[in-house]
């Protein structure tokens, strides 16, 4: 059994509308699984409620993580299990910096480990670790002591987002459209932060658009997402052949139109 | 920062009641009956064998209180039931300056408040009062030796009368409203400092006031002059034990800043939510000075408050740094007021204003300049934030401006704590509770920015207490 597994996953927007209509996936430690759909596909939606958003209801099937059935959990529950959601539009906190922000984190998820008893960071082994995470992903230092996301680029909301999961250390990091907004280089620092945390701790499922940040990053894995359903699975060559042909080869009638 | 889940008993996070909400037998030197009239008026003042003028000052302000309609804006002063509240108790004798001097139940009281351990740790001198009288006072040698006066106003005015005289009412006068009336008529303890010219304080004066009886009224009385060039910084908390009836407390506080000086005063008032608070707190700047309020308002039923700063000397700065958090059952109308009188002064007044669970928070703040006050300069910003859909929020800011030379701002902003910003915080770890007290954190942190770091850490503490089971 994989560490996590969609079962005929679901889900619908607060009114009724279904976005996801059936995905079964299961993703493992030392994997990289690549869901690629058009704009409008169900994309984000799928990360969402793969975190818990309470915006989107899963309708029908389930998710299991490391053979629990977390499918009703809230996503502090699933953060704490090992669940990592890289976001597209990360929130900006006001008045909490980088640093409080991640040290809190990761103390919250240290203390549902414990059993719901305080056990803390020690601060200087934060610091350090914080240090040689920003260091490798060129964040830069300063941005430590600044409002998470508040004000920030474009770009180094998206590093931050990466330097997160470097931090939390994850089990499973799912990355939702990380590359957008990207130039090249800050592209290839991300990816390569992404590679180095894919190992026998960490699995990875990047959702994305274009095929670009799989040139960095190779999947073991791509699923081609339209319509709310995975249409097409192969290996790293799939993602080529979409590059090369669209997503309207792949579409169903109707539906992976610009929305 | 360490969270812990726990239960709210009527708005107070059930921690309130086991750090703050204790209450201690009663066994009094002194406890006047129920009650307010001039024969109380006597024997305070003969408990204290004040000079007859004082004597006197309080009697003509007890008629002006008695004569006086409540006020009908604000909160809701209408219930207070001023026949069931103890006006004055003497819980000892003597004062004492040594810790160990106080009763056992008074001492432990302190303790478990935490003043004896900050007292050695990062204050300059601590005032405790116990009910009405300043129980516990010690100022360090050095700034004695320096001149600086930090007294209970009791001894202040036995032991400095002239200097009391002169100013004592003249900032606040004792008809400036009901409740400054009220405080002149019957207050006793507070402060009095006196720091002189050049002088700076460098740790802050602590005064921490606290109400153990139930019914109880306390009145305490401050009076802070800053001689010129003078620096000091004074910090009060509160709190009292949970009781299902009410207690009042109503203080006054004036302060002098003389030319060059800077003053800055910050409250940390943490009352049980069966406490009226009251107050009237003024100060004036003269020449160049500076005035700083950092008012924080955590506790009470039912809070009136606006740190007022009148800016009498040319180039003269004004500050009012306010946070006022409400949740159930409370009602925090808090804010600040400048008036500038002198050219080229200036102002800034930030308010933060948290409400939950049904609470009520405001701002509600006076902006005044006077004609010729030319080149005066003003900020306000009041923001709030809504936890829910249930609590709510005011925004009264009055401004009236008779110089046409003057540069005034004014933002005001209300918001609600975001589905996406928790999402956001919980899908890192932390609990739908954590994720908003760290909204609630990062909303007030350009005011606990400005706290010395062990009122910053103990003002996150309370916030998070406010927080604890109160979301979802």
């Amino acid at each position: 059994m994989a560490l996590l597994e969609l079962d005929d996953l679901h889900v619908a927007l607060e009114d009724g509308t279904e976005i996801v209509k059936g995905v079964d996936l299961a993703v493992d430690t030392n994997e990289v699984h690549a869901v690629m759909g058009p704009n409008g596909s169900g994309k984000s939606t799928l990360a969402y409620a793969l975190m818990g958003h309470p915006g989107y209801k899963i309708t029908h099937g389930q998710i299991l993580f490391d053979g629990e059935d977390v499918t009703e959990m809230q996503a502090d529950e699933r953060a704490q299990r090992g669940l990592f959601l890289a976001f597209q539009y990360p929130q900006a906190i006001p008045g909490v910096t980088v640093a409080s922000f991640l040290r809190s984190a990761i103390n919250a998820i240290r203390k549902a480990r414990a059993g719901g008893e305080d056990d803390p960071i020690p601060v200087p082994e934060f610091r350090k670790g914080l240090m040689s995470a920003m260091d490798d992903l060129k964040v830069p230092r300063e941005l430590a002591q600044r409002y998470i996301n508040d004000g920030f680029s474009g770009g180094e909301k998206k590093r931050v987002e990466i330097l997160q999961m470097a931090m939390l250390q994850p089990r499973v990091a799912v990355l939702d459209e990380t590359d957008s907004g990207l130039d090249i280089d800050a592209l290839k620092i991300v990816a390569r932060g992404v590679q180095r945390s894919v190992g026998p701790e960490m699995g990875a499922l990047v959702i994305t658009h274009y095929q670009r940040i799989l040139n960095y990053i190779t999947p073991d894995h791509v699923h081609v997402f339209v319509g709310g359903r995975i249409v097409e699975e192969g290996g790293p060559e799939l993602a080529h052949r979409l590059e090369a042909e669209g997503y309207e080869a792949f579409a169903p009638v109707g539906v992976g139109g610009e929305s | 920062m360490a969270l812990t889940e726990t239960e709210v008993v009527q708005g107070i996070g059930s921690d309130y009641a086991i750090k703050y909400g204790f209450h201690v037998a009663e066994d009094y030197f002194f406890k006047s009956g129920r009650g307010l009239s001039h024969e109380l008026v006597d024997a305070i003042s003969s408990h204290k064998s004040e000079p007859g003028w004082m004597r006197k000052f309080r009697h003509k302000s007890l008629d002006y209180f008695l004569a006086r309609p409540l006020p009908t804006w604000g909160g809701n002063v209408a219930e207070i039931d001023f026949e069931n509240i103890y006006y004055y108790i003497r819980p000892t004798e003597k004062q004492a300056n040594s810790w160990e001097d106080l009763p056992a139940d008074i001492k432990d009281t302190w303790d478990k408040l935490g003043i004896p351990e900050a007292e050695k740790k990062y204050l300059a001198g601590v005032g405790a009062q116990y009910e009405s009288e300043v129980v516990y006072h010690k100022l360090q040698e050095n700034l004695e030796k320096q001149g600086v006066l930090f007294l209970d106003m009791d001894s202040g005015l036995r032991e400095h009368e002239d200097l009391v005289k002169q100013y004592f009412g003249k900032v606040i006068p004792q008809n400036d409203n009901k409740f400054a009336a009220l405080n002149s008529s019957v207050w006793s303890g507070g402060s009095f400092i006196y720091v002189p010219p050049g002088v700076k304080v460098e740790m802050p004066l602590q005064a921490y006031f606290r109400i153990n009886a139930e019914n109880m009224g306390q009145f305490e009385r401050t009076l802070i002059i800053v001689d010129e060039g003078a620096y000091v910084h004074y910090v009060e908390g509160c709190t009292a034990p949970i009781y299902t009836t009410d207690s009042l407390h109503s203080a006054v506080v004036e302060i002098i800043v003389k030319k060059g000086a800077r003053c800055r005063y910050t409250t940390i008032q943490n009352w049980s939510t069966n406490v009226y608070n009251l107050v009237t707190k003024r100060a004036v700047a003269h020449e160049e000075a500076t005035m700083e309020w950092v008012d924080g308002n955590l506790g009470s039923k039912l809070t009136m408050k606006y740190p007022a700063i009148w800016l009498l000397g040319k180039g003269a700065h004004g500050e009012v740094l306010s946070i006022a958090f409400a949740g159930k059952g409370q009602h925090q109308d808090a804010g600040g007021k400048a008036v500038h009188v002198a050219p080229y002064t200036s102002s800034v007044i930030t308010s933060k204003s948290i409400s939950k669970d049904g609470g009520r928070a405001g701002y509600r703040g006076l902006l005044e300049v006077a004609k010729g006050a030319h080149g005066a300069r003003s900020k306000v910003v009041c923001d709030a934030l809504l936890l829910d859909e249930d609590s709510r929020s005011d925004t009264y800011p009055y401004i009236r401006i008779d110089e046409s030379d003057v540069d005034i701002g004014h933002e005001a902003t209300v918001s609600k704590i975001g589905e996406e910003q928790l999402f956001y915080l919980m899908s890192r770890g932390l609990t739908e509770t954590e994720a908003s007290a760290m909204v609630v954190s990062g909303f007030v942190e350009p005011i606990t920015k400005e706290l010395p770091l062990e009122y910053a850490v103990e003002m996150n503490r309370l916030i998070q207490l406010q927080m604890e089971g109160s979301v979802g």
